[in-house]
């Protein structure tokens, strides 16, 4: 369909594009492989064969569950699915920014979206006990989700106001508004430190690290949906925000809906972030890095970028977290850790190559 | 001149009547009527700062005038959806920064966006075809922030093309159940006048200073080609020119501005005489001798004028 040149050598500055379901296969590829891996590694291996014997038992509901059975079912499967749903979201919400900011320097970490998320539920957590005792636990997962989903909309909001500037994204001020978001989520935690119990203290150090050992059914079922609802939607944008990278007063000149378009892309990147952080904390750099690395190999079409970001967002944690369970035994690295170790030096690296347009 | 005689034709109109634009501190267009034919090139000239950019964002629709309307086909532009306008008017604005790396290829398709419901049988045809005509095809899959000023001005241009390439039907732009229609409909003075569709609605390229990063060649090429896409097509061609030459040359109207009024509008070769020139530049104009291809154009030699140089300090 794509009129290609005629030569099959590439002249300087010419790009080669992988197929857009080459890169969607080897997304889908991926994320089950590290599911795989992240299914049989932990503290308690369960071996491919056994796994193998658990999924049996779950079909065909075995009287004597095994204790693979009771660790999978119960710890890791959950676990498993939070993360898919984490990176999904992660890997999404950077790509959708990117292409809003019209950067690929923008990510929910570095510019403050998680930290407000994280902020927010910190704030219901120990705020929430003080104030309102008796509310019951369902009911505070929900509120959770919707205080973070909040911080993050406020954050959203605010750091594309203060980053735009004639149609233009200032991307200085975007860095520099995130740092002041993610300092005064910082202290705001801090502070909580103060009023919160011992439990209390050991959420919101949980909130600044990231893990998904919360993981339970029921924060997974909720979390899950919304992130499935989320990336439906994210995926939708996918030619108007193609239309957005010419900048937005052309994008409206093509009949883009442009204010429609942020509108609805800042509200799914907050719901998605807003969910995952409620119940995971602060996982960073997975929206940097997927979205660069997809259009590495794709180019920056976002109807590859958008559901690229997400598969590979989801392979990536899980990738990570299955580290972060298994390198430090018995003991469990907090996943936000292993995620900057990473996220950091290519964050840095990205500095370097898109330094003279800052 | 008082756009309202034509509205027995406004098919082929893009109409600004007494349009007037305010900033704290400035009016930038004063009561500035001008009226633009389909199938014609009309230029818009003027000194720096006399508004050319912001009368032509009005006829984008860009900036909504404080007072005065802009019409489009007999309708206030404000009357059609962004959708519909963009399948029928393209614009490429002085310099347009492209985010990420896509390639000369996706950028075109990029104007083919507003057609994504009513595809045409020929869409990647079409995508070719614009790079062809401003000679980019060769750089179809190199990455567009690769490319030099010129390159890229031809790319974005290829784009408009690709936007408005083919006739849109006057039953697909005024669907039926739509109050819109008001004109008469055998009015028009289409050049694709086809009964069973309607006709087709006039198209319109709208150019901000397209000639301004390219070289001596491709200016007269690509003057030449929006020139043919108006004669042959029927297309609008409204373009923010500085080179008087060029515009006496490839232009059938102008409107001039100054200090955010028209201060003259008309066939482009009675509009800028010497007279003009000077009044609203400060230059004298002395015509050149008439070389081989000048047509009956007339082409002037420039020298600077007595006053003009009060602007610059130093000197």
């Amino acid at each position: 369909m794509r009129p290609r040149s005629v030569n099959s050598a590439l002249l300087p500055g010419e790009r080669r594009r992988w197929p857009a379901r080459a890169v969607l296969g080897l997304g889908v590829l991926l994320l089950a492989l590290s599911f795989l891996v992240a299914s049989a590694r932990g503290s308690y291996v369960i071996s491919p064969l056994q796994l193998w014997a658990v999924l049996m038992d779950a079909l065909g509901g075995a009287a004597q569950p095994s204790p693979e059975h009771l660790v999978f079912m119960n710890i890791r499967l959950p676990r498993l699915l939070m993360g898919m749903a984490a990176g999904a979201a992660l890997g999404l919400s950077g790509a959708l920014m990117q292409g809003l900011f019209r950067n690929p320097l923008a990510d929910p970490g570095l510019i403050g979206v998680s930290s407000g998320a994280a902020l927010a539920a910190g704030t219901t957590i120990v705020l929430g006990s003080l104030w309102f005792p008796e509310m019951p636990r369902t009911l505070g997962s929900w509120t959770l989700v919707l205080t973070a989903f909040t911080g993050s909309l406020v954050v959203t909001l605010l750091v594309y106001a203060l980053s735009q500037q004639d149609g233009a994204t200032r991307v200085g001020l975007m860095l520099l508004a995130g740092i002041a978001i993610n300092a005064l989520a910082g202290a705001g935690l801090g502070f909580l430190t103060f009023l919160a119990t011992d439990e209390q203290l050991r959420n919101i150090q949980f909130w600044l690290l990231g893990s998904l050992g919360g993981a339970r059914w029921s924060a997974v079922v909720l979390v899950f949906s919304i992130v499935a609802v989320a990336v439906a939607a994210g995926l939708t944008l996918a030619k108007p925000l193609n239309a957005i990278a010419l900048g937005e007063a052309q994008a409206a000149l093509l009949g883009v809906p442009v204010e429609n378009v942020k509108r609805f892309a800042v509200l799914v990147t907050a719901l998605a972030v807003g969910a995952v952080t409620a119940t995971t904390g602060i996982i960073g750099f997975i929206g940097l890095m997927a979205p660069h690395c997809v259009r590495l190999v794709a180019g920056p079409d976002h109807r590859v970028v958008l559901p690229g970001s997400a598969l590979l967002g989801a392979a990536l944690v899980l990738a990570a977290d299955s580290v972060a369970r298994t390198i430090v035994q018995p003991a469990e690295l907090p996943l936000g850790v292993l995620t900057a170790f990473v996220g950091v030096p290519f964050f840095l690296l990205l500095l370097r190559h898109f330094r003279s347009r800052l | 001149m008082n756009a309202r005689q034509f509205t027995g034709f406004a098919d082929g109109l893009l109409e600004a009547i007494g349009v007037g634009v305010e900033v704290p501190g400035k009016t930038l267009l004063r009561d500035a009527s001008a009226c633009f034919m389909a199938g014609q090139v009309t230029a818009i000239l003027g000194p720096n700062g006399a508004g050319k950019s912001t009368l032509l964002s009005l006829l984008t629709g860009q900036r909504a005038p404080a007072n005065g309307m802009v019409r489009l086909a007999g309708q206030p532009l404000a009357a059609h959806t962004p959708g519909d306008l963009a399948r029928v008017r393209a614009c490429v604005a002085q310099e347009t920064q492209v985010a990420f790396d896509f390639t000369v290829q996706e950028v075109v398709e990029l104007g083919r966006y507003p057609h994504r419901r009513h595809p045409s049988p020929q869409e990647s045809g079409i995508v070719l075809q614009a790079m062809q005509a401003t000679a980019v095809d060769h750089l179809a899959q190199r990455a567009l922030n690769t490319l030099s000023g010129g390159e890229k001005a031809r790319v974005h241009l290829a784009r408009a093309l690709a936007q408005v390439w083919e006739p849109v039907w006057r039953k697909a732009f005024f669907p039926p159940g739509r109050p819109k229609e008001k004109t008469d409909p055998s009015g028009g003075r289409e050049p694709h006048e086809v009964g069973e569709r309607g006709g087709s609605i006039s198209r319109w390229l709208l150019l901000d200073e397209p000639t301004a990063a390219l070289d001596l060649q491709h200016q007269h090429r690509m003057l030449q080609l929006v020139r043919d896409w108006a004669v042959g097509q029927g297309v609008g061609v409204v373009a923010v020119l500085h080179d008087l030459n060029l515009a006496l040359r490839y232009s059938d109207r102008c409107v001039v501005l100054r200090d955010g009024q028209v201060v003259a509008s008309g066939a482009s070769d009675q509009v800028l005489t010497p007279a003009c020139i000077e009044e609203v530049w400060g230059v004298r104009a002395h015509a050149a001798p008439a070389g081989e291809g000048t047509q009956r154009r007339p082409q002037y030699v420039f020298e600077p004028g007595e006053g003009d140089s009060r602007g610059f300090a130093g000197d």
